[in-house]
């Protein structure tokens, strides 16, 4: 089984805003979108319990045409409050990349 | 009969360092007007509650001199979207003092306007009251509460009121909190151009060349709007933009990649096409613009909260071998020392610690059989004053700097980088609103104000009630 950084050839995150974090998964090729964009462990449940977020506020938006599955949710605390480690939510990616497709 | 508008859009934000060569690049291109987006709340709430620019005043002088002279030269309008990063009246004003200075060692006589967004609480309340204000995900409903710990608050702007300042004859308009895409879409909107490709537009190159192969906001766009979609081209020849680049923009910052809700409507790119027609230039057609009923986004900032930090830097073999227990050890004795010295409570003041080189950017367990080279340990310690805060973070100085891992070994002393090792840091300045007003029309919320420069130094203001 691959890890997600083995078959895309760029993962990035940022804030979509004060109150949501987007992660955009950019696959390498046409064939590990098709084959690993829907996998498992990309699913709302999966991405959930990495960020520590209930599954029903993660969206899912597979985009065949760039070959991205972008993912969005909300962020646990507010930024910029009294926990920020990662006030422009730049660094979140980094939890996927090590992910068992 | 409607012709294409093209824009210069000069960089991602305003005060990022423009590169003079772009001015003739972009001269020789033919825009009809200059765009530029000057604030965003990536960077936090801090710019918003103080209603400071987090670019320096030098920074931004320097590519408002360069823009200042194009419009001169070439006799084309300057939109500035979101002045001083957060667009309260005092970062308008802010960068209106700097346009103004040019003006006058420049010898040049724009008509500025001026788009005013903030809102008092008072009225921000009677809205509320009103039933004109609803929540956004992931925010509930909102109260008076709320309001009242906003320093300040902003309606977000669309193109509308820059189209009165374009009425008004503007040759520069400095607005307040605007949708990044509006300040790019209002000239061309205001000329007539279709509503899909200029709001498209607009996001596209909210970033300056971003999403070209500059991949940098401090260089420069051309877009141009036609009657059935949009072309878009770095201004640098060196540069292109690409049938890859230009689609993938969309996603960026953006938590729905294909439909973006914007004053007034919503925008759809789900069935775009981008078409290479030169080597640097992408045309896009398809994006559709659906009218919605106008709301307004509010953004508000409070900042009543205060922290005092010390950092200390640790190699001490004991603590690098077992972090977490030394984290966890060093979070109870930090609490006690406080409560004990301070006569606090537990829920008076608050203490995070940051093992930077182990978990400081997670706050997660690092994969098992880990070992940092070095930790720099991190205090943040957070209360009701500044004062508490700073008397919390000294009373607690002596255990940071000397706790041992376990209590019998030689007692350590961790590396400070200052003296003094507290630092106050100020407010914790947080975004507070996520919600919407709805507005009888496009200006309600707006104040325009118009100042003619007819010699250096002399100014006639006149505010038009709105």
């Amino acid at each position: 089984m691959p890890k997600l950084s083995e078959v895309t050839r760029h993962v990035r995150s940022k804030a979509a805003g004060p109150f949501w974090v987007s992660v955009d998964v950019m696959f390498d090729g046409q064939e590990n979108f098709d084959r690993y964009s829907a996998s498992p462990a990309l699913s709302a449940e999966s991405i959930a319990a990495v960020y520590g977020v209930d599954a029903a506020t993660v969206s899912l938006y597979p985009i065949p045409a760039l070959k991205v599955l972008k993912v969005s949710y909300p962020r646990k605390s507010p930024q910029g409050g009294v926990e920020e480690r990662d006030m422009h939510s730049g660094q979140q990616y980094t939890y996927l990349l090590d992910t068992e497709l | 009969m409607y012709t294409s508008v093209k824009v210069f859009v000069p960089q991602g934000s305003l005060g990022a360092g423009m590169f003079p060569e772009e001015v003739d690049h972009a001269l020789a291109l033919g825009p009809h007007a200059i765009a530029v987006d000057a604030g965003s709340t990536d960077s936090g709430a801090a710019y918003l509650a103080k209603g400071m620019s987090k670019n320096d005043r030098g920074s931004v002088k320097k590519d408002l001199e360069l823009l200042m002279g194009m419009q001169h030269t070439a006799g084309i309008p300057i939109l500035i979207g979101t002045s001083g990063q957060a667009g309260g009246d005092l970062n308008v004003d802010w960068t209106r003092d700097i346009v103004l200075e040019i003006a006058e060692e420049r010898g040049y006589t724009p008509k500025i306007a001026l788009l005013y967004s903030e809102q008092s609480p008072r009225l921000v309340k009677q809205k509320l009251a009103d039933g004109k204000i609803a929540a956004l995900p992931p925010l509930g409903d909102l109260d008076e509460e709320t309001i009242d710990t906003c320093l300040h608050i902003v309606a977000l702007m669309g193109p509308e009121p820059y189209f009165a300042a374009l009425d008004a004859g503007a040759d520069i308009v400095i607005g307040g909190r605007s949708s990044d895409p509006a300040v790019i879409a209002a000239y061309p909107l205001w000329k007539g151009a279709p509503a899909g490709p200029s709001w498209h537009a607009g996001k596209i190159a909210e970033c300056g060349a971003q999403a070209t192969t500059a991949a940098t906001g401090q260089r420069g766009v051309l877009i141009e709007i036609h009657e059935d979609g949009f072309d878009v081209e770095p201004v640098d020849p060196r540069f292109r933009a690409t049938t890859d680049s230009i689609p993938v923009h969309l996603l960026y910052e953006n938590k729905n990649p294909w439909k973006l809700t914007e004053p007034g409507g919503e925008l759809d790119v789900q069935d775009c096409e981008y078409v290479q027609v030169t080597e640097a230039k992408v045309r896009v057609t398809g994006s559709k613009w659906t009218p919605q009923p106008y709301t307004m986004k509010l953004e508000g900032a409070s900042g009543n909260l205060f922290q005092t930090i010390m950092i200390v830097g640790i190699t001490d073999p004991d603590v690098l071998a077992e972090p977490q227990a030394f984290h966890d050890k060093m979070l109870f004795v930090l609490t006690e020392r406080a409560k004990s010295a301070t006569g606090l409570d537990e829920d008076e003041f608050h203490i995070s610690l940051r093992m930077y080189g182990w978990n400081g950017v997670s706050g997660m367990p690092p994969a098992p059989g880990s070992v940092p080279l070095e930790i720099g340990l991190m205090a943040v310690i957070t209360a009701n004053t500044q004062a508490l805060a700073s008397e919390v973070a000294k009373a607690c100085n002596p255990y940071f700097f000397h706790m041992p891992l376990r209590s019998g070994m030689e007692l350590p002393s961790y590396g400070w980088a200052f003296s003094p090792g507290d630092i106050d840091r100020g407010a914790v300045y947080q975004f507070v609103l996520n919600h919407v007003v709805s507005v009888e029309h496009p200006l309600e919320l707006v104040r325009i104000e118009t100042l003619e420069t007819p010699s250096a130094g002399r100014l006639v203001s006149s505010a038009q009630a709105q």
